[in-house]
């Protein structure tokens, strides 16, 4: 192709889940930041030989779950309390009535916190992204298969194209391919 | 697998300690995506139209049936005025319960570790989704004037009335509408890596864009996969305790009334545990044809997860067999007339005084005696037993909800009340179409999406042990077995 093309970065692939965990160390310890491993699922462990911390994914849902809670409690509480008490059976209406309202709690907690997490993990992954230039190489398709990647980015500070080609393949890369945007 | 394959070779002279794998024949990862995939991809067998066939016409026919009590009301159906509820309530209870199977095997064996979950969590999961579709047809139909069912919303109704926030009937309209979006969120967060397999593999361009969308440009990276995960931890974790509670908060609908049969505090936990008895029977009366029909999943579908079902199905069964025992005991040791009456009279039948004891009688044999013979390991292993023992379990769980409902209301305090109670052809109708609404819903699911999670049994499998590092194992082990 004539056109030039601006390059997104180096893809190397590895036969393994061990193979790829090993070359995903040393891609941690030679210091680059903008790189990313790709597998069919998640490999055990993968999170520290990369160098990421805990997933604060976690911090989303407990926000989601609070709000859940308030709206229950806002729900419940303002209608049989405030705008129209309804005495059903001569049964309480003010707060000795809590606990007729835990399920109504509880569900709503649920419900929020689901949709907390559902709408968390698809921002803090910035998905749905229907275009990535990954998806640009061939080899690719087989991330999703039985395939073992590690792609570094060429906005990373680090990259050269020929020192990063030489560590990708010094680590075991094999099909070490430029991968354009 | 041969002895000399297993892992663990000082315990090799006792099998039973032998960890069997929980993918047979050492199958590689891509024969894993190819298999499962291949159910997709390949064209549309002819058993599945002729399936269609018949189960469309069926659903079809149910929802004209609903139609018919819609625009004719509920005197289509064999209520009266003291057999309130029959089996529009009996039929939501028996679809609600089965949907409890597949959140059990995804969050609760999840959570507890059991990796054998992940051949079967995704075809649960689906099921649960299709038997919560079928039960919330019948609280919505059973209203009567549906073009009210709004009323049951938390919002102030034509007269500025709000719902009665303290009635278990609107914590029921929480739970299940809770249940059945949680469900889907957990279902379709699972689905996205494996329809991810779907895009990459596809060869025409309708399908491309299609999975391609519903992939969201999943890319498996691990900076994705570690969100992925934790999220998939806290559905896991929180949809535990949602399953326990809607099987709970249906039970209220029961036990919050003061009709002897119904006022029971052991209800919540019994319902719990009858719903699990009567989800995994319905996984295993799908699973085993369709494990019949796709020998390619034998090695995934393996006679361990049958076993290990069954097992399941024996400690559920024998729970509410106690439940049923308690019950009894609870209501003599009450020393209430009413209570009394219910379970000695109109359920079990003393003097030929109880109208519906046979149903008592059908329920007990399918569920508490039927699953006892899963304490043999060929019961467990022979999978004709296995389907019979779930064909009881459907039908006593089915009574079990019947019995509940009928037996308490039929005969209830006045002698001078008593109606009997016998379904309408309309209620029959709308009950066998909601199974063919379930079963067409499921066969467009095993054609168009994938069965089995192909990414987390890929993690269950020796090779995505990322310790074992020894060069050259791994892709491709299987040579010597295929």
């Amino acid at each position: 192709m004539a056109e030039y093309r601006k390059v997104y970065g180096l893809g190397a692939e590895f036969d393994t889940a061990a193979d790829l965990m090993i070359a995903a160390e040393k891609v941690r310890d030679a210091g680059f930041k903008r790189w990313d491993v790709h597998s069919p699922f998640p490999v055990h462990g993968m999170d520290s030989a990369m160098g990421l911390g805990k997933s604060w994914l976690s911090a989303a849902v407990l926000c989601g779950g609070i709000t859940g809670l308030l709206t229950a409690v806002c729900l419940t509480f303002i209608p049989s309390w405030g705008i129209y008490p309804l005495i059903v059976h001569g049964k309480p209406f003010d707060w000795r009535t809590v606990p007729a309202f835990f399920p109504i709690f509880f569900e709503l907690t649920i419900l929020c916190s689901a949709f907390a997490t559902v709408f968390a993990l698809l921002i803090m992954n910035q998905l749905p992204k229907w275009y990535h230039p990954v998806f640009n190489w061939e080899r690719f398709k087989r991330a999703t298969d039985d395939g073992f990647f590690v792609v570094i980015e060429a906005r990373d500070p680090k990259f050269s194209e020929s020192k990063t080609r030489e560590l990708l393949e010094g680590i075991g890369g094999k099909h070490v391919t430029l991968i354009h945007d | 697998m041969t002895e000399a394959d297993a892992p663990t070779v000082s315990l090799t002279t006792q099998p039973e300690l032998v960890k069997v794998p929980l993918v047979q024949n050492d199958r590689s990862l891509s024969w894993i995506s190819d298999n499962v995939s291949s159910i997709v991809e390949s064209r549309t067998p002819l058993w599945w139209w002729l399936a269609m066939l018949i189960t469309t016409p069926v659903a079809l026919f149910g929802l004209f049936c609903i139609g018919l009590q819609i625009s004719n009301g509920v005197g289509m159906w064999g209520e009266n005025k003291t057999v309130g509820w029959a089996w529009d309530i009996t039929n939501f209870v028996f679809w609600i319960g089965i949907g409890h199977a597949g959140t059990l095997i995804s969050a609760v064996l999840f959570l507890t570790r059991q990796k054998w979950r992940t051949s079967i969590n995704r075809a649960s999961e689906a099921m649960t989704l299709f038997a919560v579709v079928c039960a919330g047809i019948f609280p919505g139909i059973h209203v009567g004037r549906v073009w009210m069912a709004w009323f049951l919303a938390p919002v102030p109704n034509g007269n500025a009335i709000w719902p009665n926030f303290r009635s278990p009937l609107l914590w029921d309209v929480f739970a299940v509408s809770t249940y059945f979006t949680v469900s889907v969120l957990f279902w379709y967060t699972g689905l996205v890596p494996d329809l991810a397999t779907l895009r990459d593999r596809a060869k025409n361009r309708v399908s491309r864009y299609l999975y391609g969308i519903f992939a969201l440009g999943w890319r498996g990276s691990n900076r994705q996969w570690r969100h992925y995960e934790m999220a998939y931890l806290i559905l896991a974790g929180i949809s535990t305790p949602l399953v326990l509670s809607v099987h709970s908060v249906v039970s209220f609908d029961f036990a919050t009334s003061i009709l002897p049969g119904w006022h029971t505090t052991i209800f919540p936990p019994y319902f719990v545990a009858g719903a699990i008895f009567g989800g995994f029977a319905m996984v295993l009366t799908i699973l085993l044809p369709a494990r019949l029909l796709y020998p390619q999943l034998d090695d995934l579908l393996t006679r361990q997860h049958v076993d290990k079902m069954a097992k399941i199905i024996l400690l559920t069964g024998s729970i509410v067999g106690y439940a049923y025992l308690m019950e009894l005991f609870i209501a003599w040791y009450s020393a209430n007339k009413f209570e009394m009456f219910t379970f000695f009279h109109a359920r079990i039948g003393i003097n030929n005084s109880g109208w519906y004891s046979w149903a008592y009688y059908c329920m007990m044999t399918c569920n508490v005696l039927s699953p006892q013979i899963f304490w043999l390991k060929w019961a467990r292993s022979n999978y004709i037993v296995v389907f019979i023992v779930c064909m009881f379990v459907n039908t006593g769980m089915w009574f079990e909800r019947f019995v509940i409902i009928v037996t308490s209301l039929a005969q209830d305090f006045l002698p001078s009340s008593w109606r009997h109670y016998s379904p309408s052809w309309v209620e029959i109708w709308t009950f066998v179409g909601t199974f063919g609404i379930f079963l067409t819903l499921f066969l467009l699911f095993m054609r168009f999406l994938p069965m089995i999670a192909m990414s987390e049994v890929k993690i269950v499998t020796p090779e995505a042990d990322p310790h074992q590092r020894k060069p050259g194992s791994g892709v491709g082990t299987n040579a010597h077995h295929s």
